[in-house]
């Protein structure tokens, strides 16, 4: 590890609220490592029985998108209504879709 | 006052004693994170505090509640054992007052989830899952501690070396706790030593610290005889109750 700083590491914390369900992204906090991280999440996420999975990941492992890029990644699918499902005829039949 | 109440008290201010102890850090912790999870321990002990001072006015009979328990007696009448009311120190002081007693409250609970006082049983089996969550964590910066830098390894091994005179209490039997033994409500305490023992070589060999050498002379807190921290402790804890009786918020 090439970390000099004083800090601890960052970590993201995903949590899956009930069996069934993704984990989602509640926030971040600071561990020195992976169990640690863990027992974080559990006492700052997880107090009030709001879920019952965690994963964390370290916050350098993720890799993100630039915003710099976003015109060229997001801006071309505007125009492309087409792409959304919504030139099929839906029978009255079915009421689920 | 019977050994059984007797013996529920010293358990409830054990763990009162040690949860006031803990509440000290909140704000003060060395990481945002940890001001939760030593919060969350202290929470977790007041709790099991209160279910057990609640019996323990039930077994007296003399109508206190866990508030008059708690806030209205001296310093003399408080039984809890005399490690939890140590000073926190410096982190790795309390890191390693708080590993000795969570490896020996988890045997204790499992012993007294068998106990003939069925409510004792009751609270105890709740507790299990709490003083397992407690053990991981301090175990965990134990080992991070003592198999971290030398200065953290040198500390943490004084910070063991000075608390472990006090463990001779948790196993030393007296009368009180030969007459529940002999009634079935909760363990001889020597018989707790070896399951303890174990689960602490264990972590101290992970955290490459040798076991401190055995110290002859022994505390009797849980007789009432206090070293000279506790009255400060109960001083703080007890000011507003005797300030403003009934005080709720």
């Amino acid at each position: 590890m090439t970390e000099s700083s004083k800090e601890w590491p960052l970590y993201e914390i995903f949590i899956r609220a009930k069996s069934g369900l993704d984990h989602k992204h509640v926030g971040s906090l600071h561990a020195t490592d992976a169990s640690m991280a863990l027992e974080h999440a559990r006492d700052l996420y997880t107090r009030r029985q709001e879920g019952v999975s965690i994963w964390a990941v370290r916050s350098t492992d993720i890799v993100a998108s630039d915003p710099a890029d976003a015109d060229a990644f997001f801006e071309p699918a505007r125009d492309k209504v087409y792409r959304h499902p919504t030139f099929y005829d839906i029978p009255d039949e079915v009421k689920t879709l | 006052m019977t050994p059984h109440c007797r013996y529920v008290l010293r358990l409830a201010d054990t763990n009162l004693v040690l949860a006031q102890r803990l509440g000290e850090w909140v704000g003060h912790a060395p990481a945002l994170e940890e001001d939760l999870g030593i919060a969350n321990v202290s929470l977790d002990l007041l709790g099991q505090a209160r279910l057990l001072l609640a019996h323990a006015g039930e077994l007296e009979g003399r109508g206190r509640d866990e508030d008059a328990l708690a806030y209205l007696r001296e310093e003399s009448e408080y039984l809890n054992l005399t490690l939890v009311e140590q000073p926190n120190g410096d982190f790795g002081d309390t890191i390693a007052r708080q590993f000795l007693f969570d490896a020996w409250q988890l045997e204790l609970n499992g012993k007294l989830a068998q106990s003939k006082d069925e409510k004792l049983a009751a609270i105890a089996v709740k507790g299990i899952r709490e003083t397992a969550y407690h053990l991981r964590y301090s175990g965990g910066w134990l080992i991070r501690l003592g198999d971290g830098t030398d200065e953290s390894h040198r500390r943490v091994e004084e910070s063991l070396a000075r608390l472990w005179p006090f463990t001779n209490e948790l196993f030393d039997g007296d009368e009180v706790d030969q007459s529940i033994a002999k009634a079935g409500i909760g363990p001889a305490p020597e018989t707790l030593r070896a399951g303890w023992l174990r689960h602490v070589d264990e972590v101290l060999a992970e955290a490459t610290l040798a076991r401190p050498a055995p110290a002859q002379f022994g505390w009797y807190g849980k007789q009432g005889r206090h070293g000279e921290h506790l009255g400060y402790l109960l001083a703080e804890m007890q000011s507003l109750h005797r300030a403003h009786p009934g005080a709720t918020w």
